[in-house]
């Protein structure tokens, strides 16, 4: 059998025919909101207000982290409140921000080394490797991988491990190091940007050509120009047609590549 | 100075808590010495080893929890491999050690290691040196 | 036989000489080994309370890994990384309620029983290869040397995961197949004094003091080793205990791993005495060995 059909509700108070409501607890107290929300949205259905603990609504600011458990069930569960969708008797709290550890030091000033973050984080040594980290990753990071290869010194491989991190502090949250995970991470991605990852040759030239003044004819052209001459100009651009296999498309006029 | 050593003041709990932690018998000491002597720390400790068993034997909690003797241990088990009574010294100073640190208190503080210091050392010395000295 | 390679977080910054010089001479003696693609920190000590597990899930983690690969045997370099996967490994195969939690515990690993065996390479090298066919490859022998063999404590104790019973000599064995005289003294077996660098360090101080006069009392002329915290300890003291007048001269250090590749015959890109402290360095040139380019370190 079946599933029977969910009805979408968006962001009504007044449910259309047909919408149900599941209970969820949140901090304790019981809710009853529609089935398809996430928890962000269920949680304002519920009444809450969020003046914290809320941001992009999109996944990726890393602001609404949400910690739950399952009725019956030990195991804690960790999602994004914007992303995640309710489930029946979820018990669940927000934890918008969680106190962790900061170093300071001058990017511009800084060796790449990992002797460097071992010394403005020396509690990474603290790792147990239990990997709670990983388990309460909202990105599903290799959280514990990237802290072995900080301690290994391999600063390269921690960067492109920990790309996805969003901030969030879950990792934080769960580690009995009393690591900041996702501040170490952060120091070593901004280390491997700044003097690891090789520079990009054509946005350097292209830099290059722009503080020469290439585009300097071309934009004041544009500046003069009035509303419907603009208008014109972008409605008869070239444009690359949809889908064409890379490298196989020129633009006619070359004189601005 | 004189020690009082009467029923009132050994503490047997915290006698079945160290035989616990460290899945030994502490009561099997009979104070030899040998642990102090194959001790590589021993040189500079105000408390041998042997002392610090007698200690336990007679329940003096808080006297053994301000003795430095277990904070000085390296955890290299020269003493274990070489006490007569079997007694695995390096596990009864791991419980001493813990009954600090379970309090949330830290014999030495990561966050204060001079940052030249941390640069320099290998890892492995601050991963067991933090295992072994902080909570 | 599947060998995988575990390295330890040391030997991949601050004891890569220990590590290039091992790699460098197994590729030399057609000696496969694989590093684990995966592994974490192993604890470097081994947890003591009986009620405290969580500190066996690390090693018992890479453990899982080299299982994972396949392997039979994994191979460490390092001997603190040697004592704290060998000891896990023992109380995964014997503990049987033990196991279970920590199996419990790891929900997201495989569950380990002992699968693997922990090995150092030292004792890797005489089961699998032998002296006599280690002599037959060298290229350089090590003729006239003088080396102490230090075990320090985690090769040697406890006895349960002693690399051999106290009485046996694998070390004295692998300098003499090299070509060097092992040299015995009292202090081979004395700990360094380890992690209380960083609470006690004039303790360590006194003890690496004690190490070195014994060895040098003996008459050896430099020392070999496989422990990068000894190695810190043993060299980083040497200066201030000669300003002192308790060592009386500078003794030169050595992996295991180094000696091994200088006698057969390899490069000093193998076993990078840039990485030595200025004493080794020097005692590599008054025997003729090629230092290549050195940063000398103090």
């Amino acid at each position: 059998m079946s599933a029977p059909k969910q009805v979408a509700t968006g962001d009504r108070a007044i449910l259309p025919k047909g919408a149900r409501t599941i209970p969820i607890f949140v901090m304790g107290k019981r809710y009853d909101v529609p089935e398809t929300l996430t928890i962000m949205k269920a949680m304002e259905f519920a009444g809450f207000k969020f003046l914290r603990g809320a941001g992009c609504r999109g996944g990726i600011c890393g602001a609404c982290p949400t910690v739950y458990r399952k009725e019956g069930d030990y195991k804690l569960y960790f999602g994004l409140a914007c992303q995640t969708v309710v489930e029946p008797n979820m018990f669940l709290a927000q934890i918008p921000f969680y106190p962790a550890n900061r170093a300071q030091y001058d990017i511009e000033t800084i060796e790449p080394l990992a002797d460097v973050v071992h010394s403005l984080y020396p509690e990474l040594f603290r790792c147990v490797a239990c990997n709670n980290c990983t388990k309460a990753c909202p990105m599903h990071v290799e959280v514990l991988d990237y802290v072995s290869a900080i301690k290994q010194g391999d600063l390269a491989r921690a960067a492109k491990l920990s790309f996805d991190c969003i901030q969030c502090g879950m990792c934080a949250s769960r580690c009995m190091g009393e690591l900041p995970q996702y501040h170490i991470a952060q120091l070593v991605r901004r280390l491997f940007g700044k003097y690891i990852q090789p520079r990009a040759q054509h946005l350097q030239k292209r830099v290059g050509e722009i503080e020469s003044g290439k585009y300097d004819a071309m934009l004041s052209g544009l500046e003069k120009m009035n509303h419907a001459e603009l208008e014109k100009l972008y409605k008869e651009r070239e444009r690359e047609p949809d889908m064409v296999p890379l490298g196989t498309w020129m633009p006619k006029d070359v004189s601005h590549l | 100075m004189a020690i009082e050593i009467s029923e009132k003041t050994i503490k047997h709990e915290f006698i079945e808590k160290i035989n616990q932690l460290s899945a030994q018998d502490i009561s099997m000491c009979f104070q030899c010495g040998t642990c102090g002597g194959a001790c590589p720390m021993s040189a500079r400790m105000a408390t041998l080893p042997r002392k610090i068993m007698r200690m336990l034997q007679l329940g003096m909690e808080e006297r053994i929890l301000e003795l430095e003797t277990g904070w000085e241990c390296a955890s290299c088990h020269a003493c274990t491999v070489n006490c007569p009574r079997g007694i695995d010294l390096a596990r009864v100073m791991e419980a001493v050690r813990l009954l600090v640190l379970r309090k949330n208190i830290n014999k030495i503080e990561p966050s204060r290691l001079p940052a030249a210091a941390v640069r320099e050392l290998p890892q492995i010395a601050l991963v067991s040196g933090f295992r072994k000295l902080t909570s | 036989m599947k060998v995988s390679y575990y390295p330890g977080c040391t030997l991949k910054t601050k004891a890569k000489h220990l590590e290039d010089s091992a790699l460098a001479s197994l590729a030399a003696l057609g000696v496969d080994v694989r590093e684990l693609p995966r592994w974490n920190c192993c604890g470097a000590v081994h947890s003591l309370a009986d009620d405290d597990l969580i500190h066996h899930v690390a090693p018992v983690r890479d453990l899982v890994r080299a299982m994972d690969e396949g392997s039979d045997r994994l191979v460490t370099l390092c001997s603190m990384c040697y004592n704290s996967l060998a000891r896990a490994n023992l109380l995964m195969r014997n503990d049987e309620v033990k196991r279970k939690t920590i199996n419990d515990f790891m929900t997201e690993e495989n569950d380990y029983h002992g699968e693997v065996e922990v090995e150092h390479l030292i004792t890797f090298l005489r089961d699998t290869l032998g002296w006599d066919n280690l002599r037959a490859k060298l290229k350089a022998p090590l003729t006239g040397m003088k080396i102490a063999s230090y075990y320090g404590c985690t090769l040697v104790r406890p006895k349960d995961v002693a690399i051999e019973p106290a009485s046996g000599r694998v070390i004295n064995e692998f300098v003499e197949a090299l070509g060097a005289r092992a040299v015995d003294f009292g202090a081979s077996t004395v700990c360094c004094g380890s992690y209380q660098v960083l609470a006690h360090p004039d303790s360590v101080t006194e003890v690496v003091g004690r190490i070195i006069q014994s060895a040098t009392d003996a008459g050896a002329d430099a020392l070999i080793l496989s422990c990068p915290l000894c190695e810190y300890n043993l060299v980083k003291n040497q200066e201030e205990l000669l300003q002192k007048q308790k060592i009386a001269r500078r003794l030169p250090v050595f992996y295991f791993s180094q000696l091994l590749a200088m006698a057969l015959g390899l490069g000093p890109e193998s076993y990078r005495p840039d990485m030595n402290d200025a004493a080794s360095v020097e005692f590599l040139k008054s025997k003729n060995f090629p230092v290549g380019s050195t940063a000398i370190r103090p």
